[in-house]
């Protein structure tokens, strides 16, 4: 089947659906490439990179499966044709009237940003590898915005304090901006609602700021849920507490299928130091922050500058197209078993019926829901730990011992003397054995081992009193217990020695 | 030869054998302690060979044991000689991957030799507790012949001779427990026969070896082959009792004391390594534990695997800098231990912090990780230990897990119904990035999936493990 690439034709967008690198891969997976003119310009791909990749320029439209990065327009809508795939960002909770028009050409269309949250369908999932991008870049623009250093610093001339970053929302975009906002220098705090993401804020360098509340259990969305109302007002507290401190803020909080949840109030806004940098992430679905409209640059009467850029992503073409264009090449290899350049839509799939919207006519939007947190199933009530038997109290231990020794005491009274001599020192060794082993070093088990073996050997002494017995058969028997024996002691020892002549210290080389 | 000289001499072997095990405790000591220990076992067996060949004058004519001569002493020489000559050609030529093998067979012999002088002894007739006598000659063949067949098995299993699943007769418990009664009935029947009874009384020796012969096949063949590391040190520990059952039977206090010593390091060793695998010490000691395993979630979808090249992870490694390994039985049958330490050599020079965390239970051998690095020539003291490495996985870059699996699952935590529900573990998934190095997507000894090779930050690299770490070491 044949592959178009259309230029994008939304004003400022400057990623393309593949790379020169993504062609490769998709000609190996038994596909023809055909490129518009142009497409990968403004990513700095230029046309003849895709030519020696494989590709061909030409008509990129009427091919068999379409690959774009943005939504077509209505425009474009007209050119397709019946029974032709599309894939491309299409936020179909978002644009019921697109999703239509789609149903009513006939075609085939995939949202590349509806990918089940399942792990199995992570590497086709390009709201992750795009919003990883889109944080990173939001911070590059909030420091270009910034007035001062991220790094704190003493210099001859002065302190330079660090600036304080607070990121809202630890979601892929979250993580990515704690951690250049981090590496960068600055001291990053993060608040997410679900309290169960603070280990992963941790792990990226920044703090994690808690509420208390009783709610939150793990979304079954692999998304984060609205809120109560309770939740909600400590929630705003700790915004409250945070803008009067922080220098940048970023907000990343998307409910999918809703509008962005206000989070900073315009009180808050004006309660931030002039030249604050807030970057609201969300702006496309409504924008967390109050004042915030998307796509622009908005100054506050008290100088806090509030970033809208909703094309974060496409500020970063080059590598943007290459992980756009790689989670298309994973699609196509999920979907082309054979290899053969088929593209086989299997509806039983669950990641494949999840992105696709509609095929020949019927809408299939949305799909059936499916759990993505394996947690409900295994919801079967865990075993009740066992509680830790309690120690044993001093009197029911003495009252133990008393009762053994009250017991060997009455069998030593028929006991001869001379096995209760050697009883005595059998006791005695044991009780050294336990102490002498206590504390040996873990990597000397196995000489450890060895030795002992080997010592067991002295049984040897036994066998060795009772060779040359009048008795043909003792000796004989005798004979082979030395014989094996003696095995066990030179074998042991020789081994042990070749052992350790190998445990060395490094400084020792 | 006075009977107070070889007394001495058997204080003196004593007093070397504690040194030996003290001194086998720590790295700087264990040369010396190994030394003393076949300094001991010298002074043992020259004095003893003396006595029994010369005989022995003890105090008062009527206590005088003559002795076996020239005869004796020709028939030990030929004995001693042979022995020794196997034993020093079969440890001079194991490998290193083989030891367990070779120390599982070598406590057979002690199982052996205990049943031997078992058996010889209750031909004596002029003793002077009859009963006691007949009940230690009991006892000893029966721990003999436990510890025999028992470290048979272990050896068959771990040489991969029979297959080392457990195997189980329907109720087990009842037949072990069963032997055991038995064994105690015919020990009081044997002590009643009249001592001129000696047909009865040797059928009755019979029976019970071999009952006992059976008792070891089957305590040890109901157990895996994952927990081979305790069955090898609790066989040692029956050894131990062996030898020290021979010592009250002969009335030889060198015996009891070396078979104590032996007998409760061993027992100590066994729960040490049982309490790192969240095993119950009793279960083990009774054999085929694991039973009780909880319900295996085998048909849970952990997702998809991702895999990665050698040059993949060689970039990986360069860019590191805290890189951790943590080998498993898979290094050893691979052979890996050598391209690994060449591996870690390379990547200490370029600057990266490579450290080792070994399991308590890798391997098929207590300390068997330890034995193999050390053979490669891998510093010890970058070797550690999972409690002293478990905190630093968070700070760690890359983690290198080589053969390894039981011993890396998180279900052991994140499960509590999974048949290693409960085990400590090495946390490697805490780790950035998690490297695995395996054949297949198989499951370990305790035959349950790992999620650790589902997790996002983990990656596989698939093929033999020797093969797969050269070609690291090329690509860098």
């Amino acid at each position: 089947m044949r592959i178009g690439i259309p230029r994008e034709s939304k004003p400022g967008e400057r990623r393309v659906a593949a790379t020169p690198k993504t062609v490769e891969q998709v000609i190996k997976l038994g596909y023809t490439v055909t490129l518009e003119p142009g497409a990968g310009d403004g990513a700095s791909f230029d046309d003849a990179a895709f030519v020696a990749a494989g590709a061909d320029i030409g008509d990129a439209w009427s091919a068999d499966i379409l690959m774009k990065i943005n939504a077509p327009t209505d425009a474009e809508i007209e050119r397709l044709h019946d029974g032709q795939f599309l894939m491309s960002l299409l936020a179909p909770a978002l644009n019921p009237d697109l999703v239509a028009r789609l149903q009513a050409k006939g075609v085939t269309a995939m949202a590349m940003d509806a990918v089940p949250r399942i792990s199995r369908a992570q590497a086709l999932d390009v709201l992750s590898s795009m919003a990883n991008i889109a944080g990173y870049r939001a911070v590059i623009e909030a420091a270009n915005e910034f007035g001062s250093l991220f790094t704190g610093q003493v210099t001859a001339a002065g302190k330079v304090p660090p600036a304080k970053v607070l990121v809202i929302g630890a979601g892929v975009a979250g993580l990515a901006a704690i951690g250049t906002a981090n590496s960068l220098g600055a001291i990053v705090r993060a608040f997410d609602a679900r309290p169960e993401v603070a280990e992963q804020v941790e792990s990226m360098g920044a703090e994690f700021l808690r509420i208390d509340v009783e709610e939150t259990g793990p979304s079954a969305t692999g998304y984060a849920k609205e809120m109560g109302e309770d939740f909600n007002r400590k929630a705003a507290q700790l915004y409250a507490e945070q803008a009067k401190d922080v220098d940048i803020v970023i907000t990343t909080a998307l409910i999918p299928g809703k509008p962005a949840p206000r989070l900073l109030t315009e009180e808050m806004v004006a309660s931030m130091k002039p030249g604050s940098v807030v970057v609201d992430m969300a702006a496309a679905n409504g924008g967390n922050v109050a004042g915030s409209r998307a796509d622009e640059r908005v100054v506050t009467p008290n100088g806090v500058i509030i970033l809208g850029y909703t094309d974060l992503p496409g500020r970063l073409p080059t590598q943007a197209s290459q992980l756009f264009g790689t989670n298309l090449v994973n699609l196509l290899k999920l979907a082309t078993p054979d290899k053969d350049g088929e593209f086989v839509l299997n509806l039983d799939d669950e990641v494949i019926r999840g992105m696709t919207v509609c095929t020949g006519g019927d809408l299939l939007w949305p799909p059936p829901p499916i759990s993505v947190t394996a947690a409900p199933v295994q919801q079967a009530p865990p075993p009740p730990p066992e509680p830790p038997k309690p120690p044993m109290s001093d009197a029911k231990k003495l009252g133990l011992m008393g009762a053994a020794a009250a017991v060997f005491l009455l069998l030593s009274a028929f006991s001869p003397e001379p096995f209760l001599g050697h009883f005595m020192v059998f006791a005695l060794a044991v009780v050294i054995g336990f102490y002498v082993i206590g504390n040996v070093h873990h990597a000397l088990h196995t000489p450890l081992m060895s030795v002992t073996n080997a010592i067991s050997g002295i049984i040897l002494v036994g066998a060795l009193l009772q060779v040359g017995h009048e008795d043909l058969w003792v000796s004989v028997l005798a004979f082979i217990a030395i014989l094996v024996a003696s095995i066990n002691v030179f074998g042991g020892f020789t081994v042990t020695a070749r052992m350790l002549q190998m445990f060395r210290r490094e400084d020792a080389r | 030869m006075s009977l107070t000289l070889v007394q001495g001499a058997y204080i003196v072997a004593a007093l070397l054998f504690i040194l030996a095990l003290a001194g086998l405790s720590k790295h700087e000591s264990a040369r010396m302690g190994n030394r003393y220990g076949i300094f001991g076992m010298a002074i043992a067996l020259i004095v003893t060979i003396i006595a029994a060949t010369g005989g022995v004058n003890g105090v008062g004519e009527s206590n005088d044991i003559d002795g076996s001569g020239l005869v004796g002493l020709g028939l030990i020489a030929a004995a001693m000689a042979i022995g020794a000559a196997i034993g020093i050609w079969r440890a001079r030529s194991v490998e290193m991957t083989g030891m367990p093998e070779l120390i599982a067979m070598l406590h057979s012999f002690v199982g052996l030799a205990a049943v031997l002088v078992g058996w010889n002894s209750s031909y004596e007739t002029d003793v002077p507790y009859p009963g006691i006598h007949d009940g230690e000659v009991f006892v000893g063949v029966f721990i003999g012949a436990v510890t025999l067949t028992g470290s048979i098995v272990a050896y068959l299993k771990l040489a991969g001779k029979i297959n080392s699943a457990p195997r189980m007769l329907p109720a087990h418990n009842a037949v072990n427990l069963g032997i055991i009664l038995v064994f105690f009935g015919m020990t009081a029947a044997y002590i009643m026969v009249p001592r001129d009874d000696m047909l009865l009384r040797q059928s009755l020796l019979g029976v019970m070896t071999v009952l006992a012969l059976f008792l070891g096949w089957h305590l040890v063949s109901s157990i895996g082959g994952g927990d081979m590391p305790v069955v090898v040190s609790m066989l040692n520990s029956y050894s131990g009792w062996a030898a020290a059952a021979a010592g009250f039977l002969l009335s030889n206090d060198l015996l009891i004391i070396t078979g104590a010593l032996v007998g409760s390091s061993g027992a100590y060793l066994s729960y040490i390594m049982c309490r790192a695998m969240n095993r119950s010490f009793i279960s083990v000691i009774a054999g085929g534990f694991g039973v009780e395993a909880g319900t295996v979630a085998g048909d849970t979808d952990y997702g998809e695997h991702r895999e990665i090249t050698a040059e993949g992870a060689a970039e990986m490694l360069a860019d590191a800098h805290e890189v951790l390994i943590t080998p498993g039985y898979g290094m050893a049958v691979a052979q890996a231990q050598y391209p690994v330490a060449e591996l870690t050599r390379q990547l200490r020079e370029r600057g990266v912090n490579v450290r080792f965390g070994i399991h308590p239970v890798a391997g098929r051998l207590p300390g068997h990780m330890n034995v193999l690095l050390a053979e490669a020539k891998v510093p010890y003291d970058i070797v550690l230990e999972m409690d002293e490495i478990n905190e630093d996985f968070p700070d760690t870059d890359v983690v290198l897990v080589i053969g390894a699996n039981d011993t890396v699952n998180p279900a052991a935590i994140d499960e509590p119904s999974s048949p290693i529900g409960g085990m400590p573990v090495l946390h490697v998934w805490e780790a950035k990035n998690v490297i695995v190095f395996k054949r297949s997507m198989a499951t370990g000894y305790a035959g349950v999936q790992n999620p650790l090779f589902f997790k996002e930050n983990s990656q596989m690299l698939f093929g033999d493990a020797k093969d797969r770490v050269e070609d690291i070491i090329k690509a860098l």
